[in-house]
């Protein structure tokens, strides 16, 4: 007869749990660390007087400093990880990541144009999530078809796939072309906006509200999710609106990728190797893969922001060149296992 | 649940597979339907499943117009057998036949043991209940094929639409798979209509057959008149001849070379 499942709903709890404190332990990590080390000890205290808003101690303004830019990482990664978990749903392909479409190199272009124009932060932010959605607009436009269901052959959303692909190599030409032409003092800020860096990121409030939006709404997707990843169009037949679903993983996961490029530039890996990681882990089921995810991603990237402002302190490497250098032997150390 | 068409016309491209098609399945009936290969079958199947739209004419199921209907409720009256699947992901077998439960609950955030009993009284019916906790990317055509069926079961609907549910089945497990629908029919008043390409098989099972030439005619009727070897010779395009034996009837494709009258 069947092995005895431990009821999934307290396998769920115990995931989440443990990524929960694990998450909340990434975060004292990239408090503590830095040029100046905060000792556990000071730990509760400092904490204590930064929740009262009266940071007076060293240890309390060190971890103010640091808390916002781990919280940024935390938020990006959280949203790219996430945005990798609906893109690869929605292309029912485990090799797709947030970027495969082409939504950050439309970011890229917009922010190279106004890093080359020597624009404001702000200017270069807007610019981002201009090409961003510019993008999103002329892929929708491309592949509405695909984004219907029923309709498209077996295997669908293959338009969708090949035009983001597409657009996506346009996009790095016009960056290639920003490059080559941009002078020598530009050049740097517009390389690390590529990699992708939280030196210069600030804390908001709006990555947060979208985060938990689209994280409300995949939650609500999740069994849906997991129709369509079996099923594909065939999903109809049992209940789906597959047409629906299709373009709110678009959108949804489109406005989570524009989010983050928008504040931290093109992180890499993060997108691929998370959901890869997680689902390694704990399956392939959508209604525990996509917490897992937003946190595995979120105190990933804040683990290696950490790395990248101490490793070679007091120079800062962008975040990016450390998830990729973490991220290519992980992801293919899990692609030999799977192959066993 | 019935079925009933109305001047059902399909076309692929320029071809024209399927004409004025007016088609009645009654509750309980065992359906079959026989054609070459890219006679309209599988088009007609995913039409009636309401995954594409009929180039002209109208399908209703239990006298509703197939559009009316809001597909959660078509959900847990309708289940489609697609002719062949792409597992993109790690889902185990259990997972599989569980998804198949999503019109019972799409409220819910979990199953329950309800659906757990569900999908392993469906497991076991397709002798795969040892296979629970397996990747089904692991699986072999045959396995595979007997867990989408599972999972068909354990969605537990009145009308059951199988394109070819005969797949990469070995010889045992077609005959056990047939004997189930069939069952299924005679004795809790399911309606089946399936597509298969074994004449026999069909027939030992099958209380009506709709035959499809792929030129836009058809041919719709009770087995002992549809299932006659001059029909399917020229609706299969190849000579075929019947004998019965043991109180069946045991359909022979001629060879090619070989004289029917010789």
């Amino acid at each position: 007869m069947h092995p005895v499942h431990r009821p999934l709903r307290q396998r769920a709890s115990l995931i989440i749990g443990t990524l929960l404190l694990a998450a909340v332990a990434s975060l004292l990590v990239a408090g503590m660390t830095g040029s100046i080390s905060v000792a556990v000890s000071e730990l509760p205290d400092a904490l204590g007087q930064l929740l009262r808003g009266q940071p007076d101690s060293l240890a309390a303004s060190l971890l103010e400093l640091r808390a916002g830019r781990a919280l940024t990482a935390f938020v990006t990664g959280g949203a790219l990880a996430l945005a990798g978990v609906m893109m690869q749903a929605l292309l029912r392909n485990p090799l797709a990541d947030p970027y495969i479409l082409g939504i950050s190199s439309g970011a890229s272009v917009g922010a190279l144009l106004a890093l080359l124009l020597m624009c404001a932060s702000t200017t270069v932010d807007a610019a981002a999530l201009a090409g961003a959605v510019a993008v999103s607009m002329l892929l929708y436009w491309f592949a509405r078809r695909d984004m219907r269901g029923g309709v498209a052959a077996e295997g669908g959303a293959s338009t969708l796939l090949l035009t983001g692909v597409i657009l996506s190599s346009a996009c790095i030409a016009l960056v290639t072309l920003m490059l080559s032409i941009a002078p020598e003092g530009r050049l740097r800020s517009m390389v690390f906006w590529m990699i992708g860096d939280l030196s210069g990121a600030p804390l908001r409030a709006l990555p947060w509200i979208v985060l938990a939006a689209a994280l409300i709404y995949a939650l609500r997707s999740a069994r849906a999710m997991n129709v369509l990843a079996l099923h594909a169009d065939a999903a109809g037949t049992l209940g789906i609106r597959v047409g629906a679903l299709r373009k709110g993983l678009f959108f949804v996961s489109g406005l989570l990728t524009a989010s983050a490029v928008t504040s931290a530039g093109s992180i890499g890996f993060v997108g691929l190797i998370i959901p890869h990681a997680c689902r390694f882990a704990f399956g392939p089921d959508h209604r525990v893969l996509i917490p897992a995810a937003v946190l595995g991603g979120g105190s990933f990237l804040v683990l290696c922001d950490t790395l990248a402002r101490t490793v070679v302190a007091p120079t800062q490497l962008p975040v990016g060149a450390i998830t990729a250098l973490i991220g290519a032997p992980v992801f293919l150390y899990q692609l030999h296992q799977l192959r066993k | 649940m019935s079925i009933q068409t109305r001047q059902l016309e399909l076309r692929a491209g320029e071809r024209t597979l399927v004409q004025g098609l007016d088609w009645r399945v009654a509750d309980g009936e065992c359906w079959s339907i026989i054609g070459r290969n890219g006679a309209g079958k599988s088009t007609l199947m995913r039409t009636l499943a309401g995954l594409r739209a009929p180039e002209a004419g109208s399908v209703d199921l239990d006298g509703r117009p197939l559009a009316g209907w809001p597909l959660e409720d078509l959900a847990r009256r309708r289940a489609y057998l697609a002719q062949s699947r792409h597992d993109a992901f790690a889902y185990s077998v259990l997972e599989t036949v569980l998804a198949a439960r999503h019109p019972y609950h799409a409220r819910r955030y979990w199953e329950g043991s309800d659906d757990h009993a569900a999908a392993a009284q469906a497991l076991d019916a397709m002798e795969v209940g040892h296979l629970g906790a397996r990747d089904v990317r692991t699986l072999s055509g045959g396995e595979r094929q007997r867990v989408a069926i599972a999972a068909l079961l354990a969605q537990d609907t009145p009308l059951l639409l199988l394109d070819e549910p005969a797949n990469a089945l070995d010889l045992a497990h077609q005959v056990q798979v047939m004997g189930l629908l069939a069952r299924l029919c005679r004795e809790q008043g399911k309606t089946v209509v399936m597509i298969g390409h074994d004449l026999t098989l069909a027939h030992g099972i099958s209380t009506h057959a709709l035959l499809l030439k792929g030129d836009g005619r058809w041919h719709a009727g009770p087995v002992l008149e549809a299932m006659q070897a001059p029909l399917l010779s020229d609706y299969l395009g190849h000579p075929i001849e019947t004998i019965e034996h043991g109180g069946r009837r045991i359909f022979i494709p001629l060879d090619a070379h070989h004289d029917r009258h010789a």
